[in-house]
């Protein structure tokens, strides 16, 4: 799907036609440079790689250093492939989210969940926890309970659900709705919550 | 940051600035008179609610929130409004109340004569 890098800047609100108020999230989105072109013929499919935000040269490896010696641009943070563009771009060509996003789009966020460490069943899985405090309970209020049966089969099943680390996750959130676009600051306003703390990276599909 | 590039929609700050500008400073135990734009198919209206502003939230954000309680029919009734709404047409204060609180909510236990707030003259 065709999309763009971006940062999540943070939340606030704004009210809609009706009079409602929508909670919201700023993104800078791009601009992104083209930094690779995978063709058919090369690669067996079409896409385009694109790169977002400055990175230190001296934080870059000298691959990547050619890579984007290549492209003709400076080193970048982020790389990421997009497919299915309706235009087309050459190699170090500047997209940015007005190129792709109109007022009243629905767009795809995806972000990195923020990390929650180990975690127990109850916030993990939203288990409810054992019973209540009563009745001779004193030390498994928020246990999963049992985490399968006894001699047959004699084991736990994959995938059993149990405590564990919690976040940090790739999360995608679907159908935000673009507000507005202010093309200058390339910045976009969606409608509703987007995963990751502020600051850290996302990418918008259509 | 948030701040700094949120300043950037220009349109709704420049709106926000002049809501802000027209509403007369009112402070919990006022009574105010708010004006609401109600959307009836394709007719709209004005319709006035009136009543004693219970508590404000969030004074600093454009998410500011007031409260404002009517007893209708004997029935209390508390209408919470975004200070910048576009759907309040205006505000207008009634009176000044004198409280000591920053949130009257024990004038929901009150009723008739013991729900009476001091006028508060300046």
């Amino acid at each position: 799907m065709a999309g763009i890098l971006g940062k999540k800047i943070g939340m606030t609100s704004t009210f809609g036609a009706d009079g409602r108020s929508i909670a919201c999230t700023l993104i800078q989105a791009g601009p992104c440079v083209v930094t690779q072109v995978k063709t058919e013929e090369k690669d067996g499919y079409i896409a385009f790689q694109l790169g977002y935000g400055e990175a230190k040269l001296k934080n870059t490896t000298q691959p990547l250093q050619g890579h984007f010696k290549k492209a003709g641009t400076t080193p970048k943070r982020k790389l990421a492939e997009f497919g299915g563009f309706l235009k087309d771009f050459k190699l170090g060509d500047t997209i940015t989210a007005s190129d792709l996003f109109a007022e009243g789009d629905k767009v795809s966020v995806i972000g990195t969940s923020k990390g929650r460490g180990f975690q127990g069943v109850v916030k993990r899985h939203n288990f409810s926890g054992v019973g209540g405090a009563t009745h001779g309970q004193h030390n498994r209020l928020r246990h999963g309970g049992s985490n399968g049966a006894c001699s047959f089969p004699a084991r736990t099943f994959p995938g059993m659900r149990m405590a564990g680390r919690m976040g940090n996750d790739r999360v995608k959130v679907s159908n935000l709705k673009v507000i507005k676009i202010l093309p200058e600051q390339n910045l976009i306003l969606v409608s509703g919550s987007v995963p990751g703390a502020n600051n850290s990276f996302v990418a918008i599909e259509k | 940051m948030l701040n700094e590039l949120l300043a950037h929609f220009k349109e709704d700050t420049e709106a926000y600035a002049k809501i802000r500008a027209s509403v007369p400073e009112f402070n919990v135990g006022d009574t105010v008179n708010v004006h609401v734009k109600i959307v009836e198919g394709a007719k709209q209206r004005i319709q006035q609610y009136q009543g004693v502003v219970m508590q404000r939230k969030g004074t600093s954000s454009n998410g500011e929130t007031f409260t404002v309680r009517k007893v209708s029919n004997g029935i209390g009734v508390e209408r919470v409004f975004p200070i910048l709404s576009p759907t309040i047409e205006k505000i207008e204060l009634i009176s000044r109340g004198k409280v000591r609180r920053a949130r009257i909510y024990y004038q929901r236990e009150r009723f008739g004569k013991a729900s009476r707030i001091k006028e508060k003259l300046s």
